[in-house]
C-alpha cells in the first residue's frame, strides 16, 4: 500500500513547497531528504504554519500593555484581570474544512481552540465565534449553515463550555468559502501558567489524549491554497472532532496542571505531531528525539510520514519531570485516556524521528525555524472609494425599518444561538443579545468579563484601512457598552490570495488601521491567527476572493460584574444619543438593503472621538447613572433603538432630529463612536457630557411598548420582533 | 443535609449543581466520582447533566452500567432522595429508577432557551416550596428531551400525582402540540417525573442555572431549598 516515492522537486511542489523552497531545503539538510523530512519542511512552511506572507506585516502591531502577560508567540494571549487571575484567550479559524464538511470543519475549530487556551493552564470558560456565510440566496449556504451551527454546538454543548456570543454576516463573496473563526477564553492563576518551551535534556515527551489516525493529513497545506472544484473531493483532509475526549482532556490536563510534574506543554494542532514537537523543541533551544512505534495508533501500518501529519483530533505532546511520570500516567489512566512516553529531549538541536528501527527523519531545528521564508510580496494600496453621491429614501421611515430588521445582516440570531448551551458553567451573566458584549463571571470573584466579535467586511472591502481601524472600535465600544474596561484583543485575519498585489494591498492597510487603532485605544493585540488564499476558482478559471475579514475578539473586564449593564430600553427613562451625527450612509446597510447598492466610503473613524465618548460612557455606566446602553453600528440610530425595544419589550417615543440632516441619513447613518443609554434625567446627563466634550442629546422617553416615531407612526415591539425573527427560520426550516 | 454530586466521564454541570447546593447548604456537596461505590452518611443523591460517555450509543445508557450506579441503586431501594437534571434524567430512565425515556427533541436540534414550568404536585420534597400551579422560569439545554412512556405508564404517572413539572406558556398554560411552550415536543407536556416514593425526581430544564439575582433570577431557588427543608438533620 505505501508505494516508493522519489522525493524531489515535483513532490515537494505536490505538496506546497515553491522551487526555492525545496532548494533551501536541499541546502539545510546538504542531501536530498526523506519523505517523511519533506512532509516535515512543507507543513512548517506551509502558510498556515510559518506565517511567512503576514509576519513581517504582523510585527507592527500594537501588543503591549501593562496588564498583557504573554502576547503573540504563546498559544493563547494572557491577560491580568486583577485579583492574581488571568484571562486566557484567542481566536481561529477553520475555514476551508468548514466549506468542505461544515459539521466536522465547525466543530473540530471548536475543539482546536479550545486546546490551544487550556494547554495554558486555563480553564475554558467561554467560546465565541464570528461567521460569515455566502448569499441566503445560494442553495448551498443552507447546508452550510446548518453543518455549521450544528458543528459549534455539537463540540462547545458537550465539552460544557458555553458559547456565549458571536457575529454572522451573508454575502456574496463567502458563497464558496465561509469563514468560521472561533473564539476561546480560559480562566487561570496567574501563577499557573504553562508554556511551551521544552527544556530538560534527557526529560521524557508524553503523548496524551486521541489515537492517532490518517485523518487530516496535510490539512494545513489545504488551508494554504485556493479552493478549487476538486475541493469536495478533499473531504479525507478534514479531521473528525470527539468532544467527549476532549472534555475528558481538559479535566485530566488540568487535573495534572495542579501538580509540578509538567516541564512544558502543547497541544497537536495543524501539522499535528510534527508542529507541536518541532515548536516546543525549537523553543526551548534543544533537541527531541521521538519514536514513532510508541504512538497510539488507531489504525495499522501507519508510516512515519503520516503519522508526523497527521491531524487527528484531542491530543496533546508535553515534557514532563521524569519523577513525575508515573503520577501523569494515574491521572490519564484515571480519565481513561492514552498515555505514552514517546521520546525524550536531547542536546542535539536535531529532531529525530525514528520507525520500526529505521532512522526517518534527522533536521536541525534551528534552520528549520530560521530559514524558513518570510516574504515581502508585492502590494498595490487599495484606492480611496468615492464618497457617496446623493441618495433618497423610497419609503416611509417605518417601512424601511421593517425591512432593515428583517434583513439577513440584521435578523434576530436566536435560531442559532438557541442551538448553544449558553448557560453551563452558571456564570454567565448576559447571554447572546442581552448586551451588546456578552458577560461572563470568573467563579468564586466579583469579576466579570465583556466578550465580543466584530468585524464589518464591507468596510474593510471599501476602504481596509478604515475598515481595519473600525473592527477594533467596535470591539471596543461593545465592551465599553456593558460597562467593561476593554483589555486585548485577539484577532483572525482572513483575507484572499497573497500572491496578489490587490490582496496584500488589502492586508497591509488593514493592519495599519487595526494598529492605529489599538494603539489609540491602548487595547493590544495578544493573540491570533491569519487565514489566507480564502478565495473559490470559478468554472471561467478566475478566482473570487472573499470581503477582507479582519475578526476581531475583544475582552474587556468589570471589577464588580454586578455593574453591568444590557441593552434593553429601560422602562420611564430619558433616550440620549451620545456621539455626533454627520448622516454617513455610504457602504451602510441601509444603502444595500434598501437601495440595493454597495457604494461609497464606509464611516469615518475618530479615534480620539471614539475614546472620549467612550470613556465617559463607561464611567457614567459605573457610576450608575445609565441602566441600558446599546452602541450604533449597522443601521444606525433607529435599528439600534428598535434593538433595544426588541430587547426588552418596552417601548419609546422618539424625537424629531431637527438637525438639518436628510431624515434617512440622521436615522440609518452610520457614524461612529455613538451610543444610545437610557438615563433618569436627560438635562443633567447632558450637561456633564458637554464638560467631557461629549456631544450628546435628547433621542426620546421610554415606556409603554411601542416605537413611535417622530411623525407619530407606532410600531409595536411585537410587530417588530416578528420582523426581526422571520429571517433564520424561513432560511432554515423550509 | 449531605448532598452528593456523581460525576461521569463527560459530566459538565457538576459545578452550577454544586453552585446552586451551596448556595442553600452553606457548604460544598460531596463530588463522587463514577467509580466510587460509597454513599455512606449521604442525604441526597444528584445526578447533574452532561454528556457523560459523551452520549454515545444512548444519552445516559453507558452512566447507568458504571460502578456508582450499583450504589445508586441500592440508595434509592433504602428510600434515598436522588435527583436527576438533564442527562441526570436520562441515566434514571436508563437504570429504571424513573420509568420512560427521553428521545430526541421533536425538531431535532439541539435546545438552549429559557423556559416555563407548571408545578404539578406539592408537597414532595422537590415541590415542597411551590404550590401546585405555581409557574417558574428556568433555562434547559438539551438535544434529548422529548420524554415519552406508554399509555400504561402514562395514566399510572398522571393517576398517582407523579409528574413533577409540565412545560407551559408564562401565564401556566399547558399545550403539548405547541413548541413555543413545549419546546421538546414532550407527552403531555411533563417536563419532570418523580418515582412511586416521589423521593426520586427526574427532570430536563436546569433549576440549578437559576439561582442568583445576578444571573437573571432565583427562580430555581425553591426546588433546592425545599430539599434542605425536607432532609434537614
Amino acid at each position: 500500500m505505501n508505494k516508493p516515492v522519489t522525493v524531489d522537486e515535483s513532490l515537494a511542489r505536490e505538496f506546497g513547497l515553491t522551487g526555492e523552497e525545496y532548494g533551501r531545503v536541499l541546502s539545510i539538510m546538504g542531501r536530498t531528504p526523506s519523505l517523511t523530512e519533506l512532509g516535515v519542511f512543507s507543513v512548517m512552511w506551509s502558510e498556515h504554519c510559518s506565517y511567512k506572507s503576514s509576519r513581517k506585516w504582523l510585527r507592527g502591531l500594537p501588543t503591549k500593555a501593562p496588564w498583557v502577560i504573554h502576547g503573540p508567540g504563546e498559544n493563547a494571549g494572557v491577560v491580568d484581570i486583577g485579583q492574581g487571575y488571568a484571562a486566557i484567550f484567542k481566536m481561529e479559524s477553520h475555514n476551508h474544512p468548514s466549506f468542505i464538511e461544515p459539521y466536522q470543519g465547525a466543530a473540530t475549530g471548536v475543539g482546536g481552540i479550545l486546546r490551544d487556551v487550556f494547554t495554558m493552564g486555563a480553564r475554558p470558560i467561554a467560546n465565541l465565534n464570528a461567521l460569515r456565510f455566502g448569499s441566503p440566496e445560494n442553495p448551498i449556504t443552507r447546508r452550510i449553515v446548518d453543518g455549521v451551527v450544528r458543528g459549534i454546538g455539537g463540540y462547545g454543548n458537550c465539552v460544557g463550555v458555553p458559547t456565549v456570543g458571536g457575529e454572522i454576516n451573508f454575502h456574496p463573496a463567502y458563497d464558496g468559502n465561509p469563514l468560521v473563526n472561533a473564539m476561546t477564553v480560559g480562566i487561570a492563576r496567574q501563577d499557573r501558567i504553562f508554556l511551551s518551551a521544552a527544556a530538560g535534556v534527557g526529560n521524557p515527551v508524553v503523548y496524551v489524549g486521541s489515537r492517532t489516525g490518517r485523518d487530516g493529513i496535510h490539512g494545513a497545506t489545504m488551508s494554504s491554497a485556493e479552493f478549487d472544484e476538486d475541493a469536495l473531493s478533499k473531504r479525507p483532509t478534514v479531521q473528525v472532532g470527539d468532544p467527549f475526549i476532549e472534555k475528558l482532556l481538559i479535566e485530566a490536563c488540568l487535573e495534572l496542571m495542579a501538580t509540578d510534574a509538567i516541564v512544558a506543554i502543547q497541544d497537536m494542532g495543524a501539522a499535528g505531531l510534527t508542529s507541536s514537537a518541532v515548536e516546543m523543541a525549537g523553543k526551548g533551544g534543544v533537541g527531541i528525539e521521538l519514536d514513532l512505534d510508541a504512538v497510539p495508533q488507531r489504525e495499522p501500518n501507519m508510516t512515519a510520514y503520516e503519522m508526523m501529519l497527521s491531524e487527528s483530533q484531542e491530543r496533546m505532546l508535553m515534557v514532563l519531570r521524569p519523577d513525575r511520570t508515573e503520577l501523569a500516567r494515574q491521572i490519564f489512566e484515571k480519565w481513561e485516556l492514552d498515555f505514552a512516553i514517546i521520546g525524550h529531549l536531547t542536546e542535539t538541536g536535531h529532531i529525530v524521528i525514528k520507525h520500526k528501527g529505521q532512522l526517518e527523519a534527522d533536521i536541525p531545528l534551528e534552520p528549520l525555524a530560521d530559514e524558513a521564508p518570510v516574504y515581502d510580496r508585492p502590494s498595490i494600496a487599495p484606492q480611496k472609494p468615492a464618497e457617496l453621491g446623493s441618495v433618497h429614501a423610497p419609503l416611509s421611515l417605518d417601512a424601511m425599518l421593517l425591512q432593515l430588521v428583517a434583513s439577513p445582516d440584521l435578523a434576530s440570531r436566536a435560531w442559532v444561538w438557541n442551538q448553544y448551551d449558553s448557560t453551563v458553567g452558571g456564570q454567565t451573566i448576559r447571554r447572546p443579545g442581552a448586551a451588546d458584549a456578552a458577560i461572563v463571571k470568573v467563579e468564586d470573584t466579583q469579576l466579570g468579563l465583556a466578550l465580543t466579535t466584530d468585524c464589518t467586511p464591507r468596510y474593510c472591502q471599501a476602504d481596509p484601512r478604515t475598515g481595519g481601524a473600525q473592527a477594533v472600535a467596535e470591539a471596543w465600544r461593545n465592551i465599553t457598552a456593558t460597562g467593561a474596561r476593554p483589555l486585548a484583543v485577539t484577532d483572525n485575519l482572513n483575507f484572499g490570495n497573497p500572491e496578489k498585489p490587490e490582496i496584500m494591498g488589502q492586508f497591509i492597510a488593514a493592519l495599519e488601521g487595526m494598529g492605529e487603532a489599538c494603539k489609540v485605544l491602548d487595547f493590544p493585540i495578544v493573540s491570533g491567527n491569519v487565514s489566507l488564499y480564502n478565495e473559490t476558482r470559478m468554472p471561467d478559471g478566475t478566482t473570487q476572493a472573499i470581503l477582507p475579514t479582519p475578526a476581531i475578539g475583544g475582552l474587556g473586564v468589570l471589577d464588580d460584574v454586578s455593574t453591568a449593564v444590557g441593552l434593553g430600553m429601560q422602562p420611564d427613562s430619558d433616550l440620549v444619543l451620545i456621539g455626533a451625527t454627520k448622516g454617513e450612509l455610504g457602504q451602510s446597510i441601509w444603502l444595500r438593503e434598501i437601495l440595493g447598492r454597495e457604494e461609497g466610503a464606509p464611516p469615518a473613524v475618530d479615534l480620539a472621538a471614539e475614546k472620549r465618548n467612550g470613556d465617559f460612557v463607561r464611567a457614567e455606566i459605573q457610576a450608575g447613572q445609565i441602566s441600558a446602553c446599546h452602541d450604533i453600528a449597522d443601521g444606525g440610530i433607529l435599528v439600534a433603538a428598535a434593538e433595544m425595544v426588541m430587547a426588552s419589550g418596552t417601548g419609546c417615543e422618539l424625537e424629531s432630529p431637527d438637525s438639518g440632516i436628510r431624515p434617512e441619513a440622521f436615522w440609518f447613518g452610520e457614524d461612529q463612536a455613538r451610543y444610545l443609554v437610557c438615563v433618569a434625567d436627560a438635562k443633567s446627563f447632558c450637561a456633564k457630557a458637554a464638560q467631557a466634550g461629549v456631544p450628546a442629546r435628547l433621542m426620546g422617553r421610554s415606556g409603554g411598548n411601542e416605537l413611535i416615531l417622530p411623525s407619530g407612526v407606532t410600531i409595536s415591539a411585537a410587530r417588530l420582533k416578528s420582523a426581526h425573527e422571520t429571517f433564520f427560520p424561513a432560511l432554515m426550516d423550509q | 443535609m449531605k448532598a452528593a454530586i456523581v460525576v461521569f466521564p463527560g459530566t459538565n454541570r457538576e459545578r452550577d449543581m454544586a453552585i446552586a447546593l451551596r448556595r442553600v447548604t452553606g457548604q460544598a456537596p460531596r463530588m463522587i466520582w463514577h467509580h466510587e461505590t460509597d454513599l455512606s452518611g449521604v442525604d441526597l443523591v444528584v445526578l447533574p447533566g452532561g454528556f457523560s460517555y459523551g452520549d454515545y450509543l444512548r444519552c445516559g445508557a453507558m452512566a447507568a452500567h458504571s460502578p456508582i450506579m450499583r450504589a445508586v441503586r441500592d440508595f434509592a431501594a433504602k428510600g434515598g432522595h436522588i435527583l436527576g437534571v438533564c442527562n441526570g434524567f436520562q441515566i434514571l430512565t436508563e437504570s429504571n429508577l424513573l420509568p420512560g425515556a427521553l428521545l430526541r427533541n421533536a425538531d431535532l436540534r439541539f435546545l438552549s432557551q429559557d423556559c416555563h414550568l407548571r408545578v404539578e404536585v406539592e408537597g414532595t420534597p422537590f415541590t415542597r416550596r411551590w404550590k401546585k400551579g405555581d409557574i417558574f422560569r428556568t433555562p434547559l439545554a438539551h438535544g434529548d428531551g422529548n420524554y415519552t412512556a406508554d399509555a400504561q405508564t402514562l395514566a399510572v404517572l398522571e393517576g398517582e400525582g407523579r409528574v413533577a413539572f409540565r412545560y407551559a406558556d408564562a401565564k401556566g398554560r399547558v399545550c403539548a402540540d405547541d413548541r413555543t411552550s413545549n419546546p421538546n415536543g414532550s407527552v403531555n407536556s411533563i417536563a419532570g417525573v418523580l418515582s412511586e416514593n416521589k423521593r426520586i425526581c427526574g427532570m430536563m430544564p436546569h433549576p440549578e442555572d437559576l439561582v442568583d439575582p445576578l444571573m437573571g433570577g432565583e427562580d430555581g431557588l425553591p426546588l433546592f431549598e425545599g430539599l434542605v427543608e425536607a432532609l434537614v438533620r
